[in-house]
C-alpha cells in the first residue's frame, strides 16, 4: 500500500429506515475484507440467535445497546476501512426525521454523500430531505444507490425511472456531481463486486467509484485563510524570542515571504517562516497544521485570522446565514447565543428570520418565524464584535459556525454563511 | 492531480494536532491519560509536535492498577523524564486499601473496572477539566459513536444518547462546574494507521510490543503472561513462548500472540495480515456484548 500517496475520503450515508444503510456498510466492510474474524463470528452468532438464514450485515455497524434492541441506528457511528487505493471514513447517520441533527453532523465533514433509495419505493419525501441536507452542506459529490434491486428483478426500467425522478428533484438543489448505481446490499450486487444480474449497467460498482472519485479540487486552494488557534512562546534558552502562531490552514496556500494581513486588527506583516514541528517549509496549503512566524512583532491572539493581503475576507457584525436548529428547545426570541466561528467566539442574536424551508416541499415559508428542532431557515445575525467570514459556498471552514446556549452549554444550531 | 493535497497519514496527523491545540486553548487544566500503551504514546508524540518548540503543556495521568507489566512503568517514567512533563499517578491499590472499591474474586478477577473510581478520583483531585485519551473509534462498537470532545457530567458519566452534535471542526468545550471532557484526538485512526505512523515517525515503544520469550498460559484464546498476580489453574500448563502484545492493559488481562516480529516494520506487516481485532485478546471486552458501552457510561477511558 502506498501510504505516502493515498488520500482520505469521508462519506456519509443517508436513507430512510429500512433502506438498508447499515446493511450496505456491512457489505462494504465485509466484501472489502475489513471485517475481522472475531467480529464475524460474533455477528454470525447473533444472526443465528435472531433466526436469520444469512449474516445480518447491519450488526457490524449498530453499536449501542438501545439500537441493538430496537434494530435501528440512533446516533452517528463512524466506521473505517482501507483499500489499496484509499482510506475511508464512513459517517453512518440515522434516517428518521427526528434525527436530522445527526445527519447534518455526518454531512458537515463529508466529501461524498451516498443517498439510498429503496427500488420498490422510489424517490420519497425522505430522499428529498436527505438530498436537500447534502446540498445545503455542500457535499461535492452525491452517489444515488438504488438498493434492493434483487426485489424488483434487477429491472432496468425501475432504475431508469428512479434516475429520472431524482434528476427532477436534484435540479432544484445545488448539487454539482450526481452518479447513480443500481445495487443490492443484501446480495452484494455492484457494491464491491460487479453484478452479474444487471448487464445493462455499464458503470463502476460503488467501491470503485469511491476509490477513484476526484476530491483534491473540493477544498479551496485560492483564498488563503489561517485562523490562529494559539500563540507559542516557549521563552526557553534555546528559543528565547520565538513567537509562533499555531493553526490549521483553512484555505489557500501560504508561502514564506507572503505579505499577510491580520484580522480584525488590519495590521500587516510578512511570513518569516512556516514551521511544521522542527522542519521549515517553503509553502503550506489548506488543511495543514503549521506554525507561522512573522517579520514584525504585532499583537495577534487566538480568534484572529491571518490572510494574504491581496485577497481579503469579509469583516462584519451582521451576517446572513442558513441555520439548522439542532436542539429540542426552540430558539428563544431576542436571546443571546454564543457563536463559535473558526477559533473565534462571540455573542450573537438572531435579528430576523427571512424564511423557513419546508423540507418536504422545499418551498420557502416567509410567514413562519418560530425556530424548532430540525428547522432549516435563513436568518440575519448580529454579533457583539466583527467576525471574519467567507460564504460557505466558497469555504466550508470560514463559512460555518455553531450556536451554543450559554445557560445549558448545549450546541443548538449549525450555521452556514450565505 | 494537484500536488496540493495531503496523504491520509498527514491528514490524520494534522487533524489530531488541531484537536490538541484546541484542547490547550479551551481548557484550564488538561491532561493526557497515559497508559503506556501505543495509542497514548502516539498521542504524546503528537502533543510534542503540536507545541514545538514549546514543551508539552499537559500533564501525563497514569492510572496504576498495581497489576502492571514492569516494562510499562519503566517506559512511562523514562518518557516523562525525557519530555520533561509532569506525571500524575492515581493508584487503584490505594483505593482498595481505603475501602473505596472492592477487589473482584476468583481466578478471572481483574482490576479493570476498579480503574474507573481511581480515574474519576484523580480527575477530581487534580481538577482536570480535559482528559485527553488515545481511544479510537475503530476499537470497539460503543467507541464508534464517540465525539472528539466528549462531555461527562458531574458523576463522570457518558450519556451516549444525548451527545452534543459535532459539526465541521467546531468543538463545543463549554461545561458547568464539576463536569469534565474526554477528548479523543486520534478518533479517526485505525490500529493500522497507528502502526504506520509509529514506523514513519520512528516512535519509541515499550519492548512488550516486540516478540520476546515469556512464560505464559493458554486462557481465553490467548497467551496470558504468568506473573505474581496470575496463578495458573490446575489444568493450565505454563509454557515458554515467543510472544508479543497487540495492546497493553493489565498484566492479568493482556493476551499475547505468538510472533516473530521483532521490529516495527515486521509488526506493520503482521498487523496487516491479522484476522482478529486487537481487542479480541482483551478479556475485559469479552464479558458481554455491550461490555465497553456499559463501562464507558460509568466513566471508563
Amino acid at each position: 500500500m502506498q501510504i505516502d500517496k493515498n488520500q482520505l475520503l469521508r462519506f456519509t450515508t443517508a436513507g430512510s429506515v429500512d433502506d438498508g444503510k447499515s446493511t450496505l456498510i456491512g457489505r462494504l466492510l465485509y466484501d472489502s475484507k475489513s471485517i475481522f474474524e472475531d467480529q464475524l463470528s460474533n455477528v454470525a452468532a447473533i444472526s443465528k440467535k435472531k433466526g436469520f438464514e444469512h449474516l445480518d450485515l447491519a450488526l457490524f455497524t449498530d453499536g449501542l445497546r438501545d439500537e441493538r434492541e430496537q434494530g435501528i441506528t440512533i446516533d452517528v457511528a463512524y466506521r473505517y476501512f482501507t483499500t489499496p487505493k484509499r482510506k475511508f471514513i464512513i459517517a453512518d447517520t440515522p434516517g428518521h426525521i427526528q434525527y436530522t441533527r445527526n445527519m447534518v453532523t455526518g454531512a458537515s465533514t463529508a466529501n461524498v454523500a451516498i443517498v439510498l433509495i429503496d427500488a420498490r419505493k422510489g424517490v420519497i419525501e425522505q430522499t428529498k430531505r436527505h438530498s436537500y441536507i447534502a446540498s445545503l452542506l455542500q457535499i461535492s459529490h452525491i452517489i444515488v444507490c438504488v438498493n434492493k434491486m434483487d426485489l424488483v428483478n434487477y429491472s432496468e426500467e425501475v432504475f431508469t425511472n428512479i434516475v429520472q425522478d431524482y434528476e427532477e428533484i436534484s435540479s432544484k438543489m445545488m448539487i454539482k456531481d450526481v452518479r447513480y448505481i443500481p445495487i443490492s446490499a443484501l446480495k452484494g450486487d455492484n457494491v464491491v463486486i460487479r453484478s452479474q444480474q444487471m448487464p445493462w449497467y455499464q458503470n463502476a460498482p460503488l467501491l470503485h467509484t469511491l476509490e477513484t472519485i476526484h476530491i483534491s479540487s473540493d477544498t479551496n486552494k485560492v483564498d488563503a485563510r489561517f485562523p490562529v488557534q494559539t500563540v507559542l512562546r516557549p521563552q526557553s534558552n534555546d528559543f528565547p524570542d520565538f513567537r509562533g502562531y499555531a493553526g490549521k490552514i483553512a484555505g489557500g496556500i501560504f508561502r514564506t515571504g507572503d505579505q499577510v494581513t491580520v484580522y480584525p486588527s488590519g495590521l500587516s506583516s510578512t511570513i518569516k517562516t512556516i514551521n511544521q514541528y522542527d522542519e521549515l517549509l517553503e509553502e503550506a496549503f489548506v488543511d495543514m497544521s503549521v506554525v507561522f512566524t512573522l517579520e514584525d512583532e504585532i499583537d495577534i491572539s487566538r480568534g484572529d485570522m491571518l490572510v494574504k493581503s491581496n485577497n481579503v475576507p469579509k469583516v462584519t457584525q451582521d451576517l446572513t446565514a442558513m441555520l439548522c436548529w439542532l436542539h429540542h428547545q426552540p430558539a428563544k426570541p431576542k436571546a443571546k447565543y454564543i457563536i463559535k466561528h473558526t477559533t473565534n467566539e462571540q455573542k450573537a442574536i438572531i435579528k430576523n428570520v427571512y424564511y423557513k424551508v419546508d423540507i418536504d416541499t422545499l418551498k420557502r415559508n416567509e410567514e413562519a418565524k418560530e425556530i424548532e428542532m430540525n428547522t432549516i431557515c435563513k436568518v440575519q445575525l448580529r454579533t457583539t464584535l466583527p467576525l471574519i467570514i467567507d460564504s460557505y459556498s466558497k469555504n466550508r471552514t470560514t463559512g460555518s459556525f455553531i450556536l451554543i446556549d450559554a445557560a445549558t452549554n448545549e450546541t443548538v444550531a449549525a450555521g452556514m454563511v450565505v | 492531480m494537484s500536488k496540493y493535497y495531503q496523504n491520509y497519514i498527514d491528514e490524520l496527523e494534522s487533524e489530531a494536532i488541531f484537536v490538541l491545540r484546541e484542547v490547550f486553548a479551551e481548557f484550564q487544566n488538561p491532561a493526557i491519560l497515559f497508559s503506556g500503551g501505543k495509542d497514548s504514546i502516539v498521542l504524546t508524540h503528537l502533543a510534542k509536535k503540536a507545541f514545538y518548540p514549546s514543551k508539552i503543556p499537559f500533564s501525563l495521568l497514569h492510572i496504576d492498577t498495581g497489576h502492571n507489566f514492569p516494562e510499562t512503568i519503566k517506559f512511562r517514567d523514562y518518557l516523562a523524564a525525557k519530555l520533561d512533563v509532569n506525571l500524575i499517578v492515581g493508584s487503584v491499590q490505594e483505593a482498595i486499601n481505603e475501602g473505596r472499591v472492592v477487589e473482584e474474586k476468583g481466578h478471572q478477577a481483574t482490576r479493570n473496572l476498579l480503574q474507573i473510581t481511581t480515574l474519576l478520583d484523580a480527575i477530581e483531585t487534580h481538577q482536570i477539566d480535559g482528559a485527553i485519551g488515545g481511544g479510537r473509534r475503530d476499537e470497539e462498537k460503543a467507541r464508534a459513536k464517540e465525539r472528539f470532545f466528549s462531555h461527562r457530567d458531574d458523576f463522570g458519566q457518558w450519556t451516549p444518547k444525548n451527545q452534543r452534535p459535532e459539526l465541521w471542526n467546531l468543538f463545543n468545550a463549554k461545561m458547568h462546574y464539576g463536569e469534565h471532557f474526554r477528548i479523543f484526538p486520534i478518533s479517526n485512526w485505525t490500529e493500522m494507521d497507528v502502526w504506520h505512523y509509529i514506523l514513519r515517525e520512528g516512535i519509541e515503544i515499550p519492548s512488550l510490543y516486540f516478540a520476546h520469550e515469556r512464560e505464559v498460559v493458554w486462557r481465553n484464546n490467548s497467551w496470558i503472561p504468568v506473573s505474581e498476580f496470575l496463578i495458573p489453574l490446575k489444568n493450565e500448563k505454563v509454557v515458554t513462548k515467543k510472544v508479543r502484545f497487540r495492546t497493553l492493559g493489565d498484566i492479568t488481562i493482556s493476551g499475547g500472540i505468538e510472533s516473530e516480529a521483532n521490529n516495527i516494520a515486521k509488526i506493520v506487516k503482521e498487523v496487516a495480515a491479522m484476522r482478529e481485532t486487537e481487542r479480541g485478546n482483551r478479556a475485559d471486552d469479552k464479558r458481554s456484548e455491550t461490555a465497553m458501552e456499559d463501562r464507558k457510561k460509568e466513566g471508563y477511558f
